[in-house]
């Protein structure tokens, strides 16, 4: 099996074209053992294969970044009458509501970026995020266990109103399939997983009139076939990979990927408080930071990073021992307060261009307490992974498929919404000059435009990861005064905020 | 040979640039250049020249048929302008037939020619716009596989083509909404002629659209050393550098045809970020969009 795979790594991950027909490799299909069961199958219902339909695009994968995809399709005047198929098992895609409105918060919840704010209202799938649940905050206050120093910074340091939203992710999907089922785009939703997918090698039929058939076009490489679980097949010019991190559609490309597992796990909870909470707090501790976000309605949603031994202990400890250990962390565990005395005031930096910041002045405050639990703790595993090419012959990744990053920064779903939009205009600058939606030249400028931001940004994160991992004296210091720096150097903080809200591509050149 | 090449140096220097008959350097293959304008043998692509020259090469490619379609392989440069050369022609055509260019099918309705259409790398795209497009190329193999590609796509397997030339196609009176001739000028021995002929294949009220390459300094570096010689993009001998034609010479030699030129814009090519784009630059490639009044 992993021959196959190995094989065709070379035909698919090599630039489409020439380079096929110096390789003498019969084509197989790429499936796994469970093809055979499924020919069998297929043998059987004849009338099955000659429903196959054709579709422009094909989105596996109906999550966040597979819906957004599809809403911006449906969005732009050139792409909105493309015909596409979203093949996602999920049946949550099924149902029209899925959310009660005293439904207490879900812990998978997502960072929204301004940048991403907009890309929603251009969508015009915000709307319905403003019926549920949703909270922005346009304050946040950074420290770390060493108490050296801190850094708050308010949206107005940069000028605007927010530095961002907190989410749900039932949230967020639930709005974008409300978005799409609106639009007249021309979908079906295959309620299915993807089984094996096949693209074979540009070629030309032999006789003049040959049938327009799906499996002509096919055998010509001009059609990708893929085959369902369910037994469905369908046929598409383009297939996009929005399967998330363990993607298939990325497997079956032969796209490979570079990347490590962090040896941390990430605790995530939602917890109620007392008063409100309009601030995103974060602490970087020793084994990981641990992130408060408000959600809304006095909840926050925590994001706890610790070792594997630490998160199976956290999530079987008693909930009353978990909510101490939690305000623990928020408070004097682990090192002491930072005061503003030790490494200077704002003065220092007052002879730097752009003068102090407004948030300079801020003092540092303690989070609010955590009263309650109110959903259970899950863990999983964090990685970092990327996928060395977005995109081949006829197919495209996003979102997750592509590019996992460390949910330090609350980045990650930002990523993947940045590339579902540049894909859409991408793919409506083709049809505009009347290309093939599936052709390499094509779906290169959408990875020539994403690969260097995501990457740019994976290696940032990375960085902060790994620059937080040691505990040593020197670094420890370095590290508050890069806190102290960004906190009262002004026009370094508004180049953060700006990065980080997804309006600037490359960090500190604006 | 070294002191004749700076003997033929010499002369460049001391003709004007905008002498059309004498500076014929590395004039390498002369049994390329045929002089008639009509007839079997004539170059009426520069797509042609380089088929001649891929099949020739020792090639590793399994289907040479195909190099022309390959987007990696010997037409590269071609493949990259094409979609800038899109850009133009349905920006000023969707101004022209007052079409919405937002919409995904503007040229639904509409007669075009694509004049030394080679493998048909401009008709399908136009095609997949909506128009009913007619491709027209005096080498038989271009007909055929550009027939083959294109048969291969609903949408694309109504083009119609013809290996035949543009007088042919006057004398048996079809009229296009939209006549287009790209690259093929600077091939043909008589411009003057090949308007004329493209003009009476425009029907009334229809647009003329033309690119070549400009007769100047820069052209000869970037057109001719450069894509040529350095970077090999074309085979030796594809251009003749004398026989480009300035912008104020097509819009001459168009007009004694009847057709009006209303915009012109320039290819400009980003060695960093290897992609063309539009430009005012008219220096070195450019493109002429005139409407035929009566």
């Amino acid at each position: 099996m992993n021959r196959i795979i190995c094989c065709n790594n070379r035909i698919f991950a090599t630039k489409a074209g020439s380079n096929v027909y110096r390789l003498r490799i019969p084509w197989r299909p790429l499936s796994n053992d469970a093809a055979p069961l499924l020919s069998s199958q297929n043998a059987g219902n004849p009338e099955k294969e000659s429903e196959a339909k054709q579709y422009d695009i094909a989105i596996v994968g109906g999550g966040m970044v597979g819906l957004a995809l599809a809403c911006s399709l449906a969005s732009r005047p050139l792409t909105r009458h493309l015909n596409v198929a979203i093949i996602d098992s999920n049946p949550a895609l099924g149902r029209k509501h899925f959310i009660k409105k005293e439904d207490l918060p879900d812990p998978r919840v997502s960072t929204i970026t301004p940048a991403t704010i907009s890309f929603f209202k251009d969508i015009g799938a915000w709307q319905f995020v403003e019926q549920h649940r949703h909270a922005y905050f346009d304050k946040m206050q950074v420290w770390d266990y060493t108490g050296l120093s801190y850094a708050k910074y308010n949206a107005r340091d940069a000028d605007k109103e927010v530095l961002g939203c907190v989410v749900e992710n039932k949230v967020l999907l639930s709005s974008l399939l409300s978005r799409v089922q609106e639009t007249d785009l021309p979908k079906k939703i295959y309620p299915s997983r993807l089984n094996s997918m096949s693209i074979l090698p540009n070629s030309s039929s032999s006789e003049v009139d040959s049938t327009l058939s799906m499996t002509a076009l096919f055998t010509h490489g001009r059609l990708a076939k893929l085959e369902l679980e369910d037994g469905n097949s369908l046929y598409a010019k383009l297939v996009v990979g929005a399967d998330g991190g363990k993607s298939r559609v990325r497997e079956l490309a032969g796209f490979r990927t570079t990347g490590w597992n962090y040896s941390q796990n990430a605790i995530i909870c939602t917890v109620e408080h007392d008063v409100e909470n309009h601030c995103a707090w974060q602490r970087f501790l020793p084994s990981g930071p641990l992130a408060l976000l408000p959600i809304g309605d006095k909840f926050s949603n925590i994001v706890w990073t610790m070792s594997p031994k630490e998160s199976s202990e956290f999530k079987s400890i008693t909930e009353d021992n978990f909510l101490k250990a939690v305000n623990r962390a928020l408070d004097y565990g682990y090192g002491p307060h930072p005061t503003p005395s030790i490494l200077g005031s704002s003065d220092l930096f007052s002879w730097l261009k752009g003068g102090i910041s407004k948030s300079a002045n801020d003092c540092f405050e303690i989070p609010p307490k955590v009263i309650k639990l109110a959903s259970e703790r899950m863990a999983f595993p964090l990685s970092l992974r990327h996928a060395n090419d977005y995109a081949s012959k006829r197919v495209a990744l996003i979102g997750d498929a592509a590019h996992t990053v460390h949910p330090l920064a609350g980045q990650g779903v930002n990523l993947g919404f940045g590339d579902a939009s540049t894909l859409s205009s991408v793919i409506s600058e083709g049809i505009a000059v009347g290309a093939d939606i599936g052709e390499v030249s094509l779906l290169k400028k959408y990875e020539a435009d994403r690969k260097p931001a995501n990457v740019m940004m994976m290696a940032v994160l990375d960085g902060f990861q790994k620059a937080y991992s040691v505990d040593f004296g020197p670094l420890n210091i370095l590290r508050a005064a890069a806190f102290h720096g960004a906190h009262h150097i002004s026009p370094l903080k508004k180049s953060i905020i700006s990065y980080a809200s997804g309006e600037t591509r490359l960090p500190l050149f604006a | 040979m070294a002191s004749s090449m700076f003997l033929a140096q010499r002369r460049w220097f001391l003709s004007l640039p905008r002498n059309l008959s004498n500076a014929r350097f590395f004039s390498a293959l002369p049994s390329e250049h045929p002089v008639s304008v009509s007839g079997p043998q004539n170059n009426v692509g520069p797509e042609s020249n380089k088929f001649e020259k891929a099949s020739s090469a020792p090639s590793s490619l399994k289907e040479p048929e195909l190099a022309k379609w390959d987007s990696e392989g010997p037409f590269k440069p071609l493949h990259k302008m094409n979609p800038t050369r899109l850009a133009f022609l349905r920006s000023t055509l969707c101004r022209h037939f007052r079409k919405d260019p937002l919409s995904a099918r503007p040229f639904e309705g509409l007669r075009f020619i694509d004049v030394g259409c080679g493998g048909g790398i401009l008709s399908e795209p136009l095609a997949r716009m909506g128009a009913t497009v007619t491709g027209i190329d005096a080498i038989e193999k271009n007909i055929k596989i550009a027939r083959l590609h294109a048969n291969l796509d609903p949408t694309t397997s109504t083009i119609e083509y013809c290996c035949t030339t543009a007088e042919k196609l006057v004398e048996e009176q079809r009229k296009f909404d939209a006549v287009i001739a790209l690259e093929v000028i600077e091939h043909v021995a008589d411009a003057a002629e090949f308007c004329k002929s493209l003009s009476a294949l425009t029907a009334h009220e229809g647009a003329t659209v033309v690119s070549t390459i400009n007769r100047s300094m820069r052209s000869y570096a970037t057109a001719i050393v450069a894509a040529e010689y350095l970077l090999q993009w074309l085979p030796k001998g594809t251009h003749q550098w004398s026989s480009f034609l300035t912008p104020e010479e097509l819009t001459m030699i168009l007009k004694r045809a009847g057709v009006d030129v209303k915009e012109m814009a320039g290819f400009v090519y980003n060695p960093l970020t290897g992609r063309w784009s539009l430009s005012d630059d008219i220096s070195v490639n450019f493109i002429a969009y005139g409407t035929k009044e009566k």
